[in-house]
């Protein structure tokens, strides 16, 4: 479904991803985990379109999308949940749900689809008309889950999902994730927890300084001592 | 009851300020520049306005859509060709960009109609009535009424449009805005067409109050429009309204009191004031970042 070779780009003077290649196939969690900075966010940005690769081919289904503009990737069917949720403060949940399908024209759907989002995230519903700038971190998540939701995408990137949530609001939010896996939807989930991405995906990559180190089934991962000693808090 | 009669005068002339000051804080809102040309917009429309009623000879109405459509295109241009370049880089560059651009378009006007004043047309006859001992003139209430209307139009699109959403989406988060599917430039653009459309009709109904044109005329109000939107906080939309209003009625009040020649002061006192106690303006909160 997604197929990226040989990656490279650039933050200003710092060369922040060289030479990536990874893939993920339809249906497929497919995790990146690796330590602060070491890319994985400059990768989900790259292919979501707010930042252009310098050298290096983005493959999505049948298209090239490297360096196309953001609404254009929406449009192909890839939403980017950012990090650090992102959300618009300064409006209501339901207008953040709204803006999350603006490209769409359909607007019975749109609601459905309102609704679809509340009946997976019931906390949502209840404050559907408070501004989402008073939502505890958690909540602030699932908005903006739910708001990537509702432009429909195939392929779905998290970014640290779990980033400053109490652990029982992390084991929900995985929940979840997977929740949307089964409805069809196929995620790459960029993590620093990697005990817990190992634990919902089927891949994983490991990214180190902008390299990628390490790939295999989730399993292989979990059982690789190296792994465990430098991410899993090894024993 | 001559109170009522001045309090009436300044808002009117509040309104005019608070239409101007709008163009300033929702392009400030979007793209954090001072526009620094907006009062050459406004003066741009005052004389569209001018040429389509004394040139063309189109009624009030007519010339005041006319130069709302004009200055909303002049808008979107200068944003094109001055200020897109330039969204990388630092602020300053922006806000030296915006400077140099007042001071081109004031020349380039001079330089192809001649410096001189022109009389504004009389487009719409000005009665007296009287209203309880209250003489308001029918100019004042036709120029406060249609720039209610215009802000009710404004914050209807902004709340109620799906531009006016990618508005505020795009002017809170750019990035995240983007992740929506929302162009960011077209976005921006349609913003300074607002934003400039609203200039053009302050232009007109300035024309047709003060009665009095000229190539250099958007300086003054388009810095007293700028110290309105700072009044009412920088990039908030109700705070732009009521900034205006209170610095056209604190003007004419001034003047009613006897001080007219002190009246261009007041408003920069009152940016100096609200600079040192606060800076964010009346509506503004101080900004606070949740980690």
């Amino acid at each position: 479904m997604l197929k990226v070779d040989q990656l490279d780009v650039f933050y200003g003077n710092i060369h922040a991803l060289k030479g990536v290649s990874l893939d993920v196939q339809e249906g497929e969690i497919v995790t990146l985990i690796g330590a602060n900075g070491a890319g994985k966010s400059t990768l989900l940005k790259t292919l979501s379109g707010l930042l252009k690769p310098k050298n290096g081919t983005i493959q999505y289904l049948s298209n090239t999308i490297a360096g196309k503009p953001a609404q254009e990737i929406v449009k192909a069917g890839i939403s980017h949940v950012p990090e650090g949720r992102r959300v618009f403060s300064n409006m209501t949940v339901e207008e953040n749900l709204e803006l999350g399908a603006f490209l769409r024209k359909d607007s019975k759907e749109i609601q459905k689809d309102i609704q679809k989002v509340y009946t997976t995230f019931p906390r949502l519903l209840e404050r559907r008309k408070q501004l989402s700038g008073t939502l505890s971190g958690g909540e602030q998540q699932m908005l903006a889950m739910g708001r990537a939701i509702m432009a429909k995408p195939k392929l779905l990137l998290l970014d640290e999902p779990s980033m400053g949530l109490a652990p029982l609001m992390v084991k929900t939010i995985f929940e979840i994730i997977e929740d949307i896996n089964r409805g069809g939807t196929t995620i790459l989930l960029v993590e620093q927890n990697a005990h817990m991405a190992l634990s919902v995906a089927n891949r994983a990559y490991v990214i180190e300084t902008g390299r990628v180190t390490v790939s295999g089934t989730a399993a292989e991962l979990q059982a690789s001592e190296e792994i465990k000693n430098a991410y899993l808090g090894g024993h | 009851m001559e109170w009522i009669q001045q309090l009436i005068n300044g808002i009117s002339l509040g309104s005019i300020y608070a239409l101007i000051a709008l163009g300033y804080t929702m392009v400030y809102g979007i793209i954090k520049l001072i526009n620094f040309a907006h009062g050459e917009v406004f003066m741009i429309g005052a004389f569209v306005g001018f040429y389509a009623i004394a040139g063309w000879g189109l009624g009030f109405f007519p010339a005041l859509l006319l130069a709302m459509a004009v200055c909303a295109i002049f808008g979107v241009l200068i944003e094109r060709i001055a200020y897109r370049r330039l969204r990388n880089a630092t602020r300053i560059a922006a806000l030296i960009t915006a400077i140099g651009l007042s001071l081109l378009i004031q020349y380039v006007v001079i330089y192809f109609r001649g410096a001189q004043p022109e009389a504004y047309p009389d487009a719409l006859s000005n009665k007296t009535f009287d209203l309880f001992g209250v003489q308001i003139s029918s100019q004042s209430i036709l120029i406060l009424s249609v720039s209610i209307v215009l802000m009710i139009l404004l914050q209807f699109i902004v709340h109620r449009t799906k531009i006016g959403k990618a508005m505020r989406a795009v002017s809170h988060d750019m990035d995240a805005a983007r992740l929506m599917g929302i162009n960011v430039n077209t976005t921006i653009s349609a913003t300074f067409a607002i934003g400039s459309a609203l200039a053009g009709a302050a232009g007109v109904f300035f024309g047709v109050y003060y009665t009095k044109i000229e190539p250099l005329m958007g300086i003054i109000p388009g810095l007293k429009a700028f110290v309105a939107a700072v009044l009412g906080g920088i990039g908030i939309i109700p705070g732009a309204m009521v900034g205006g209003l209170v610095l056209g009625v604190v003007e004419t009040i001034v003047s009613a009191l006897g001080y007219s020649l002190w009246r261009d002061a007041a408003a920069f006192i009152i940016l100096i004031l609200i600079l040192l106690f606060r800076p964010s303006g009346i509506f503004g909160k101080n900004a606070r970042e949740k980690v």
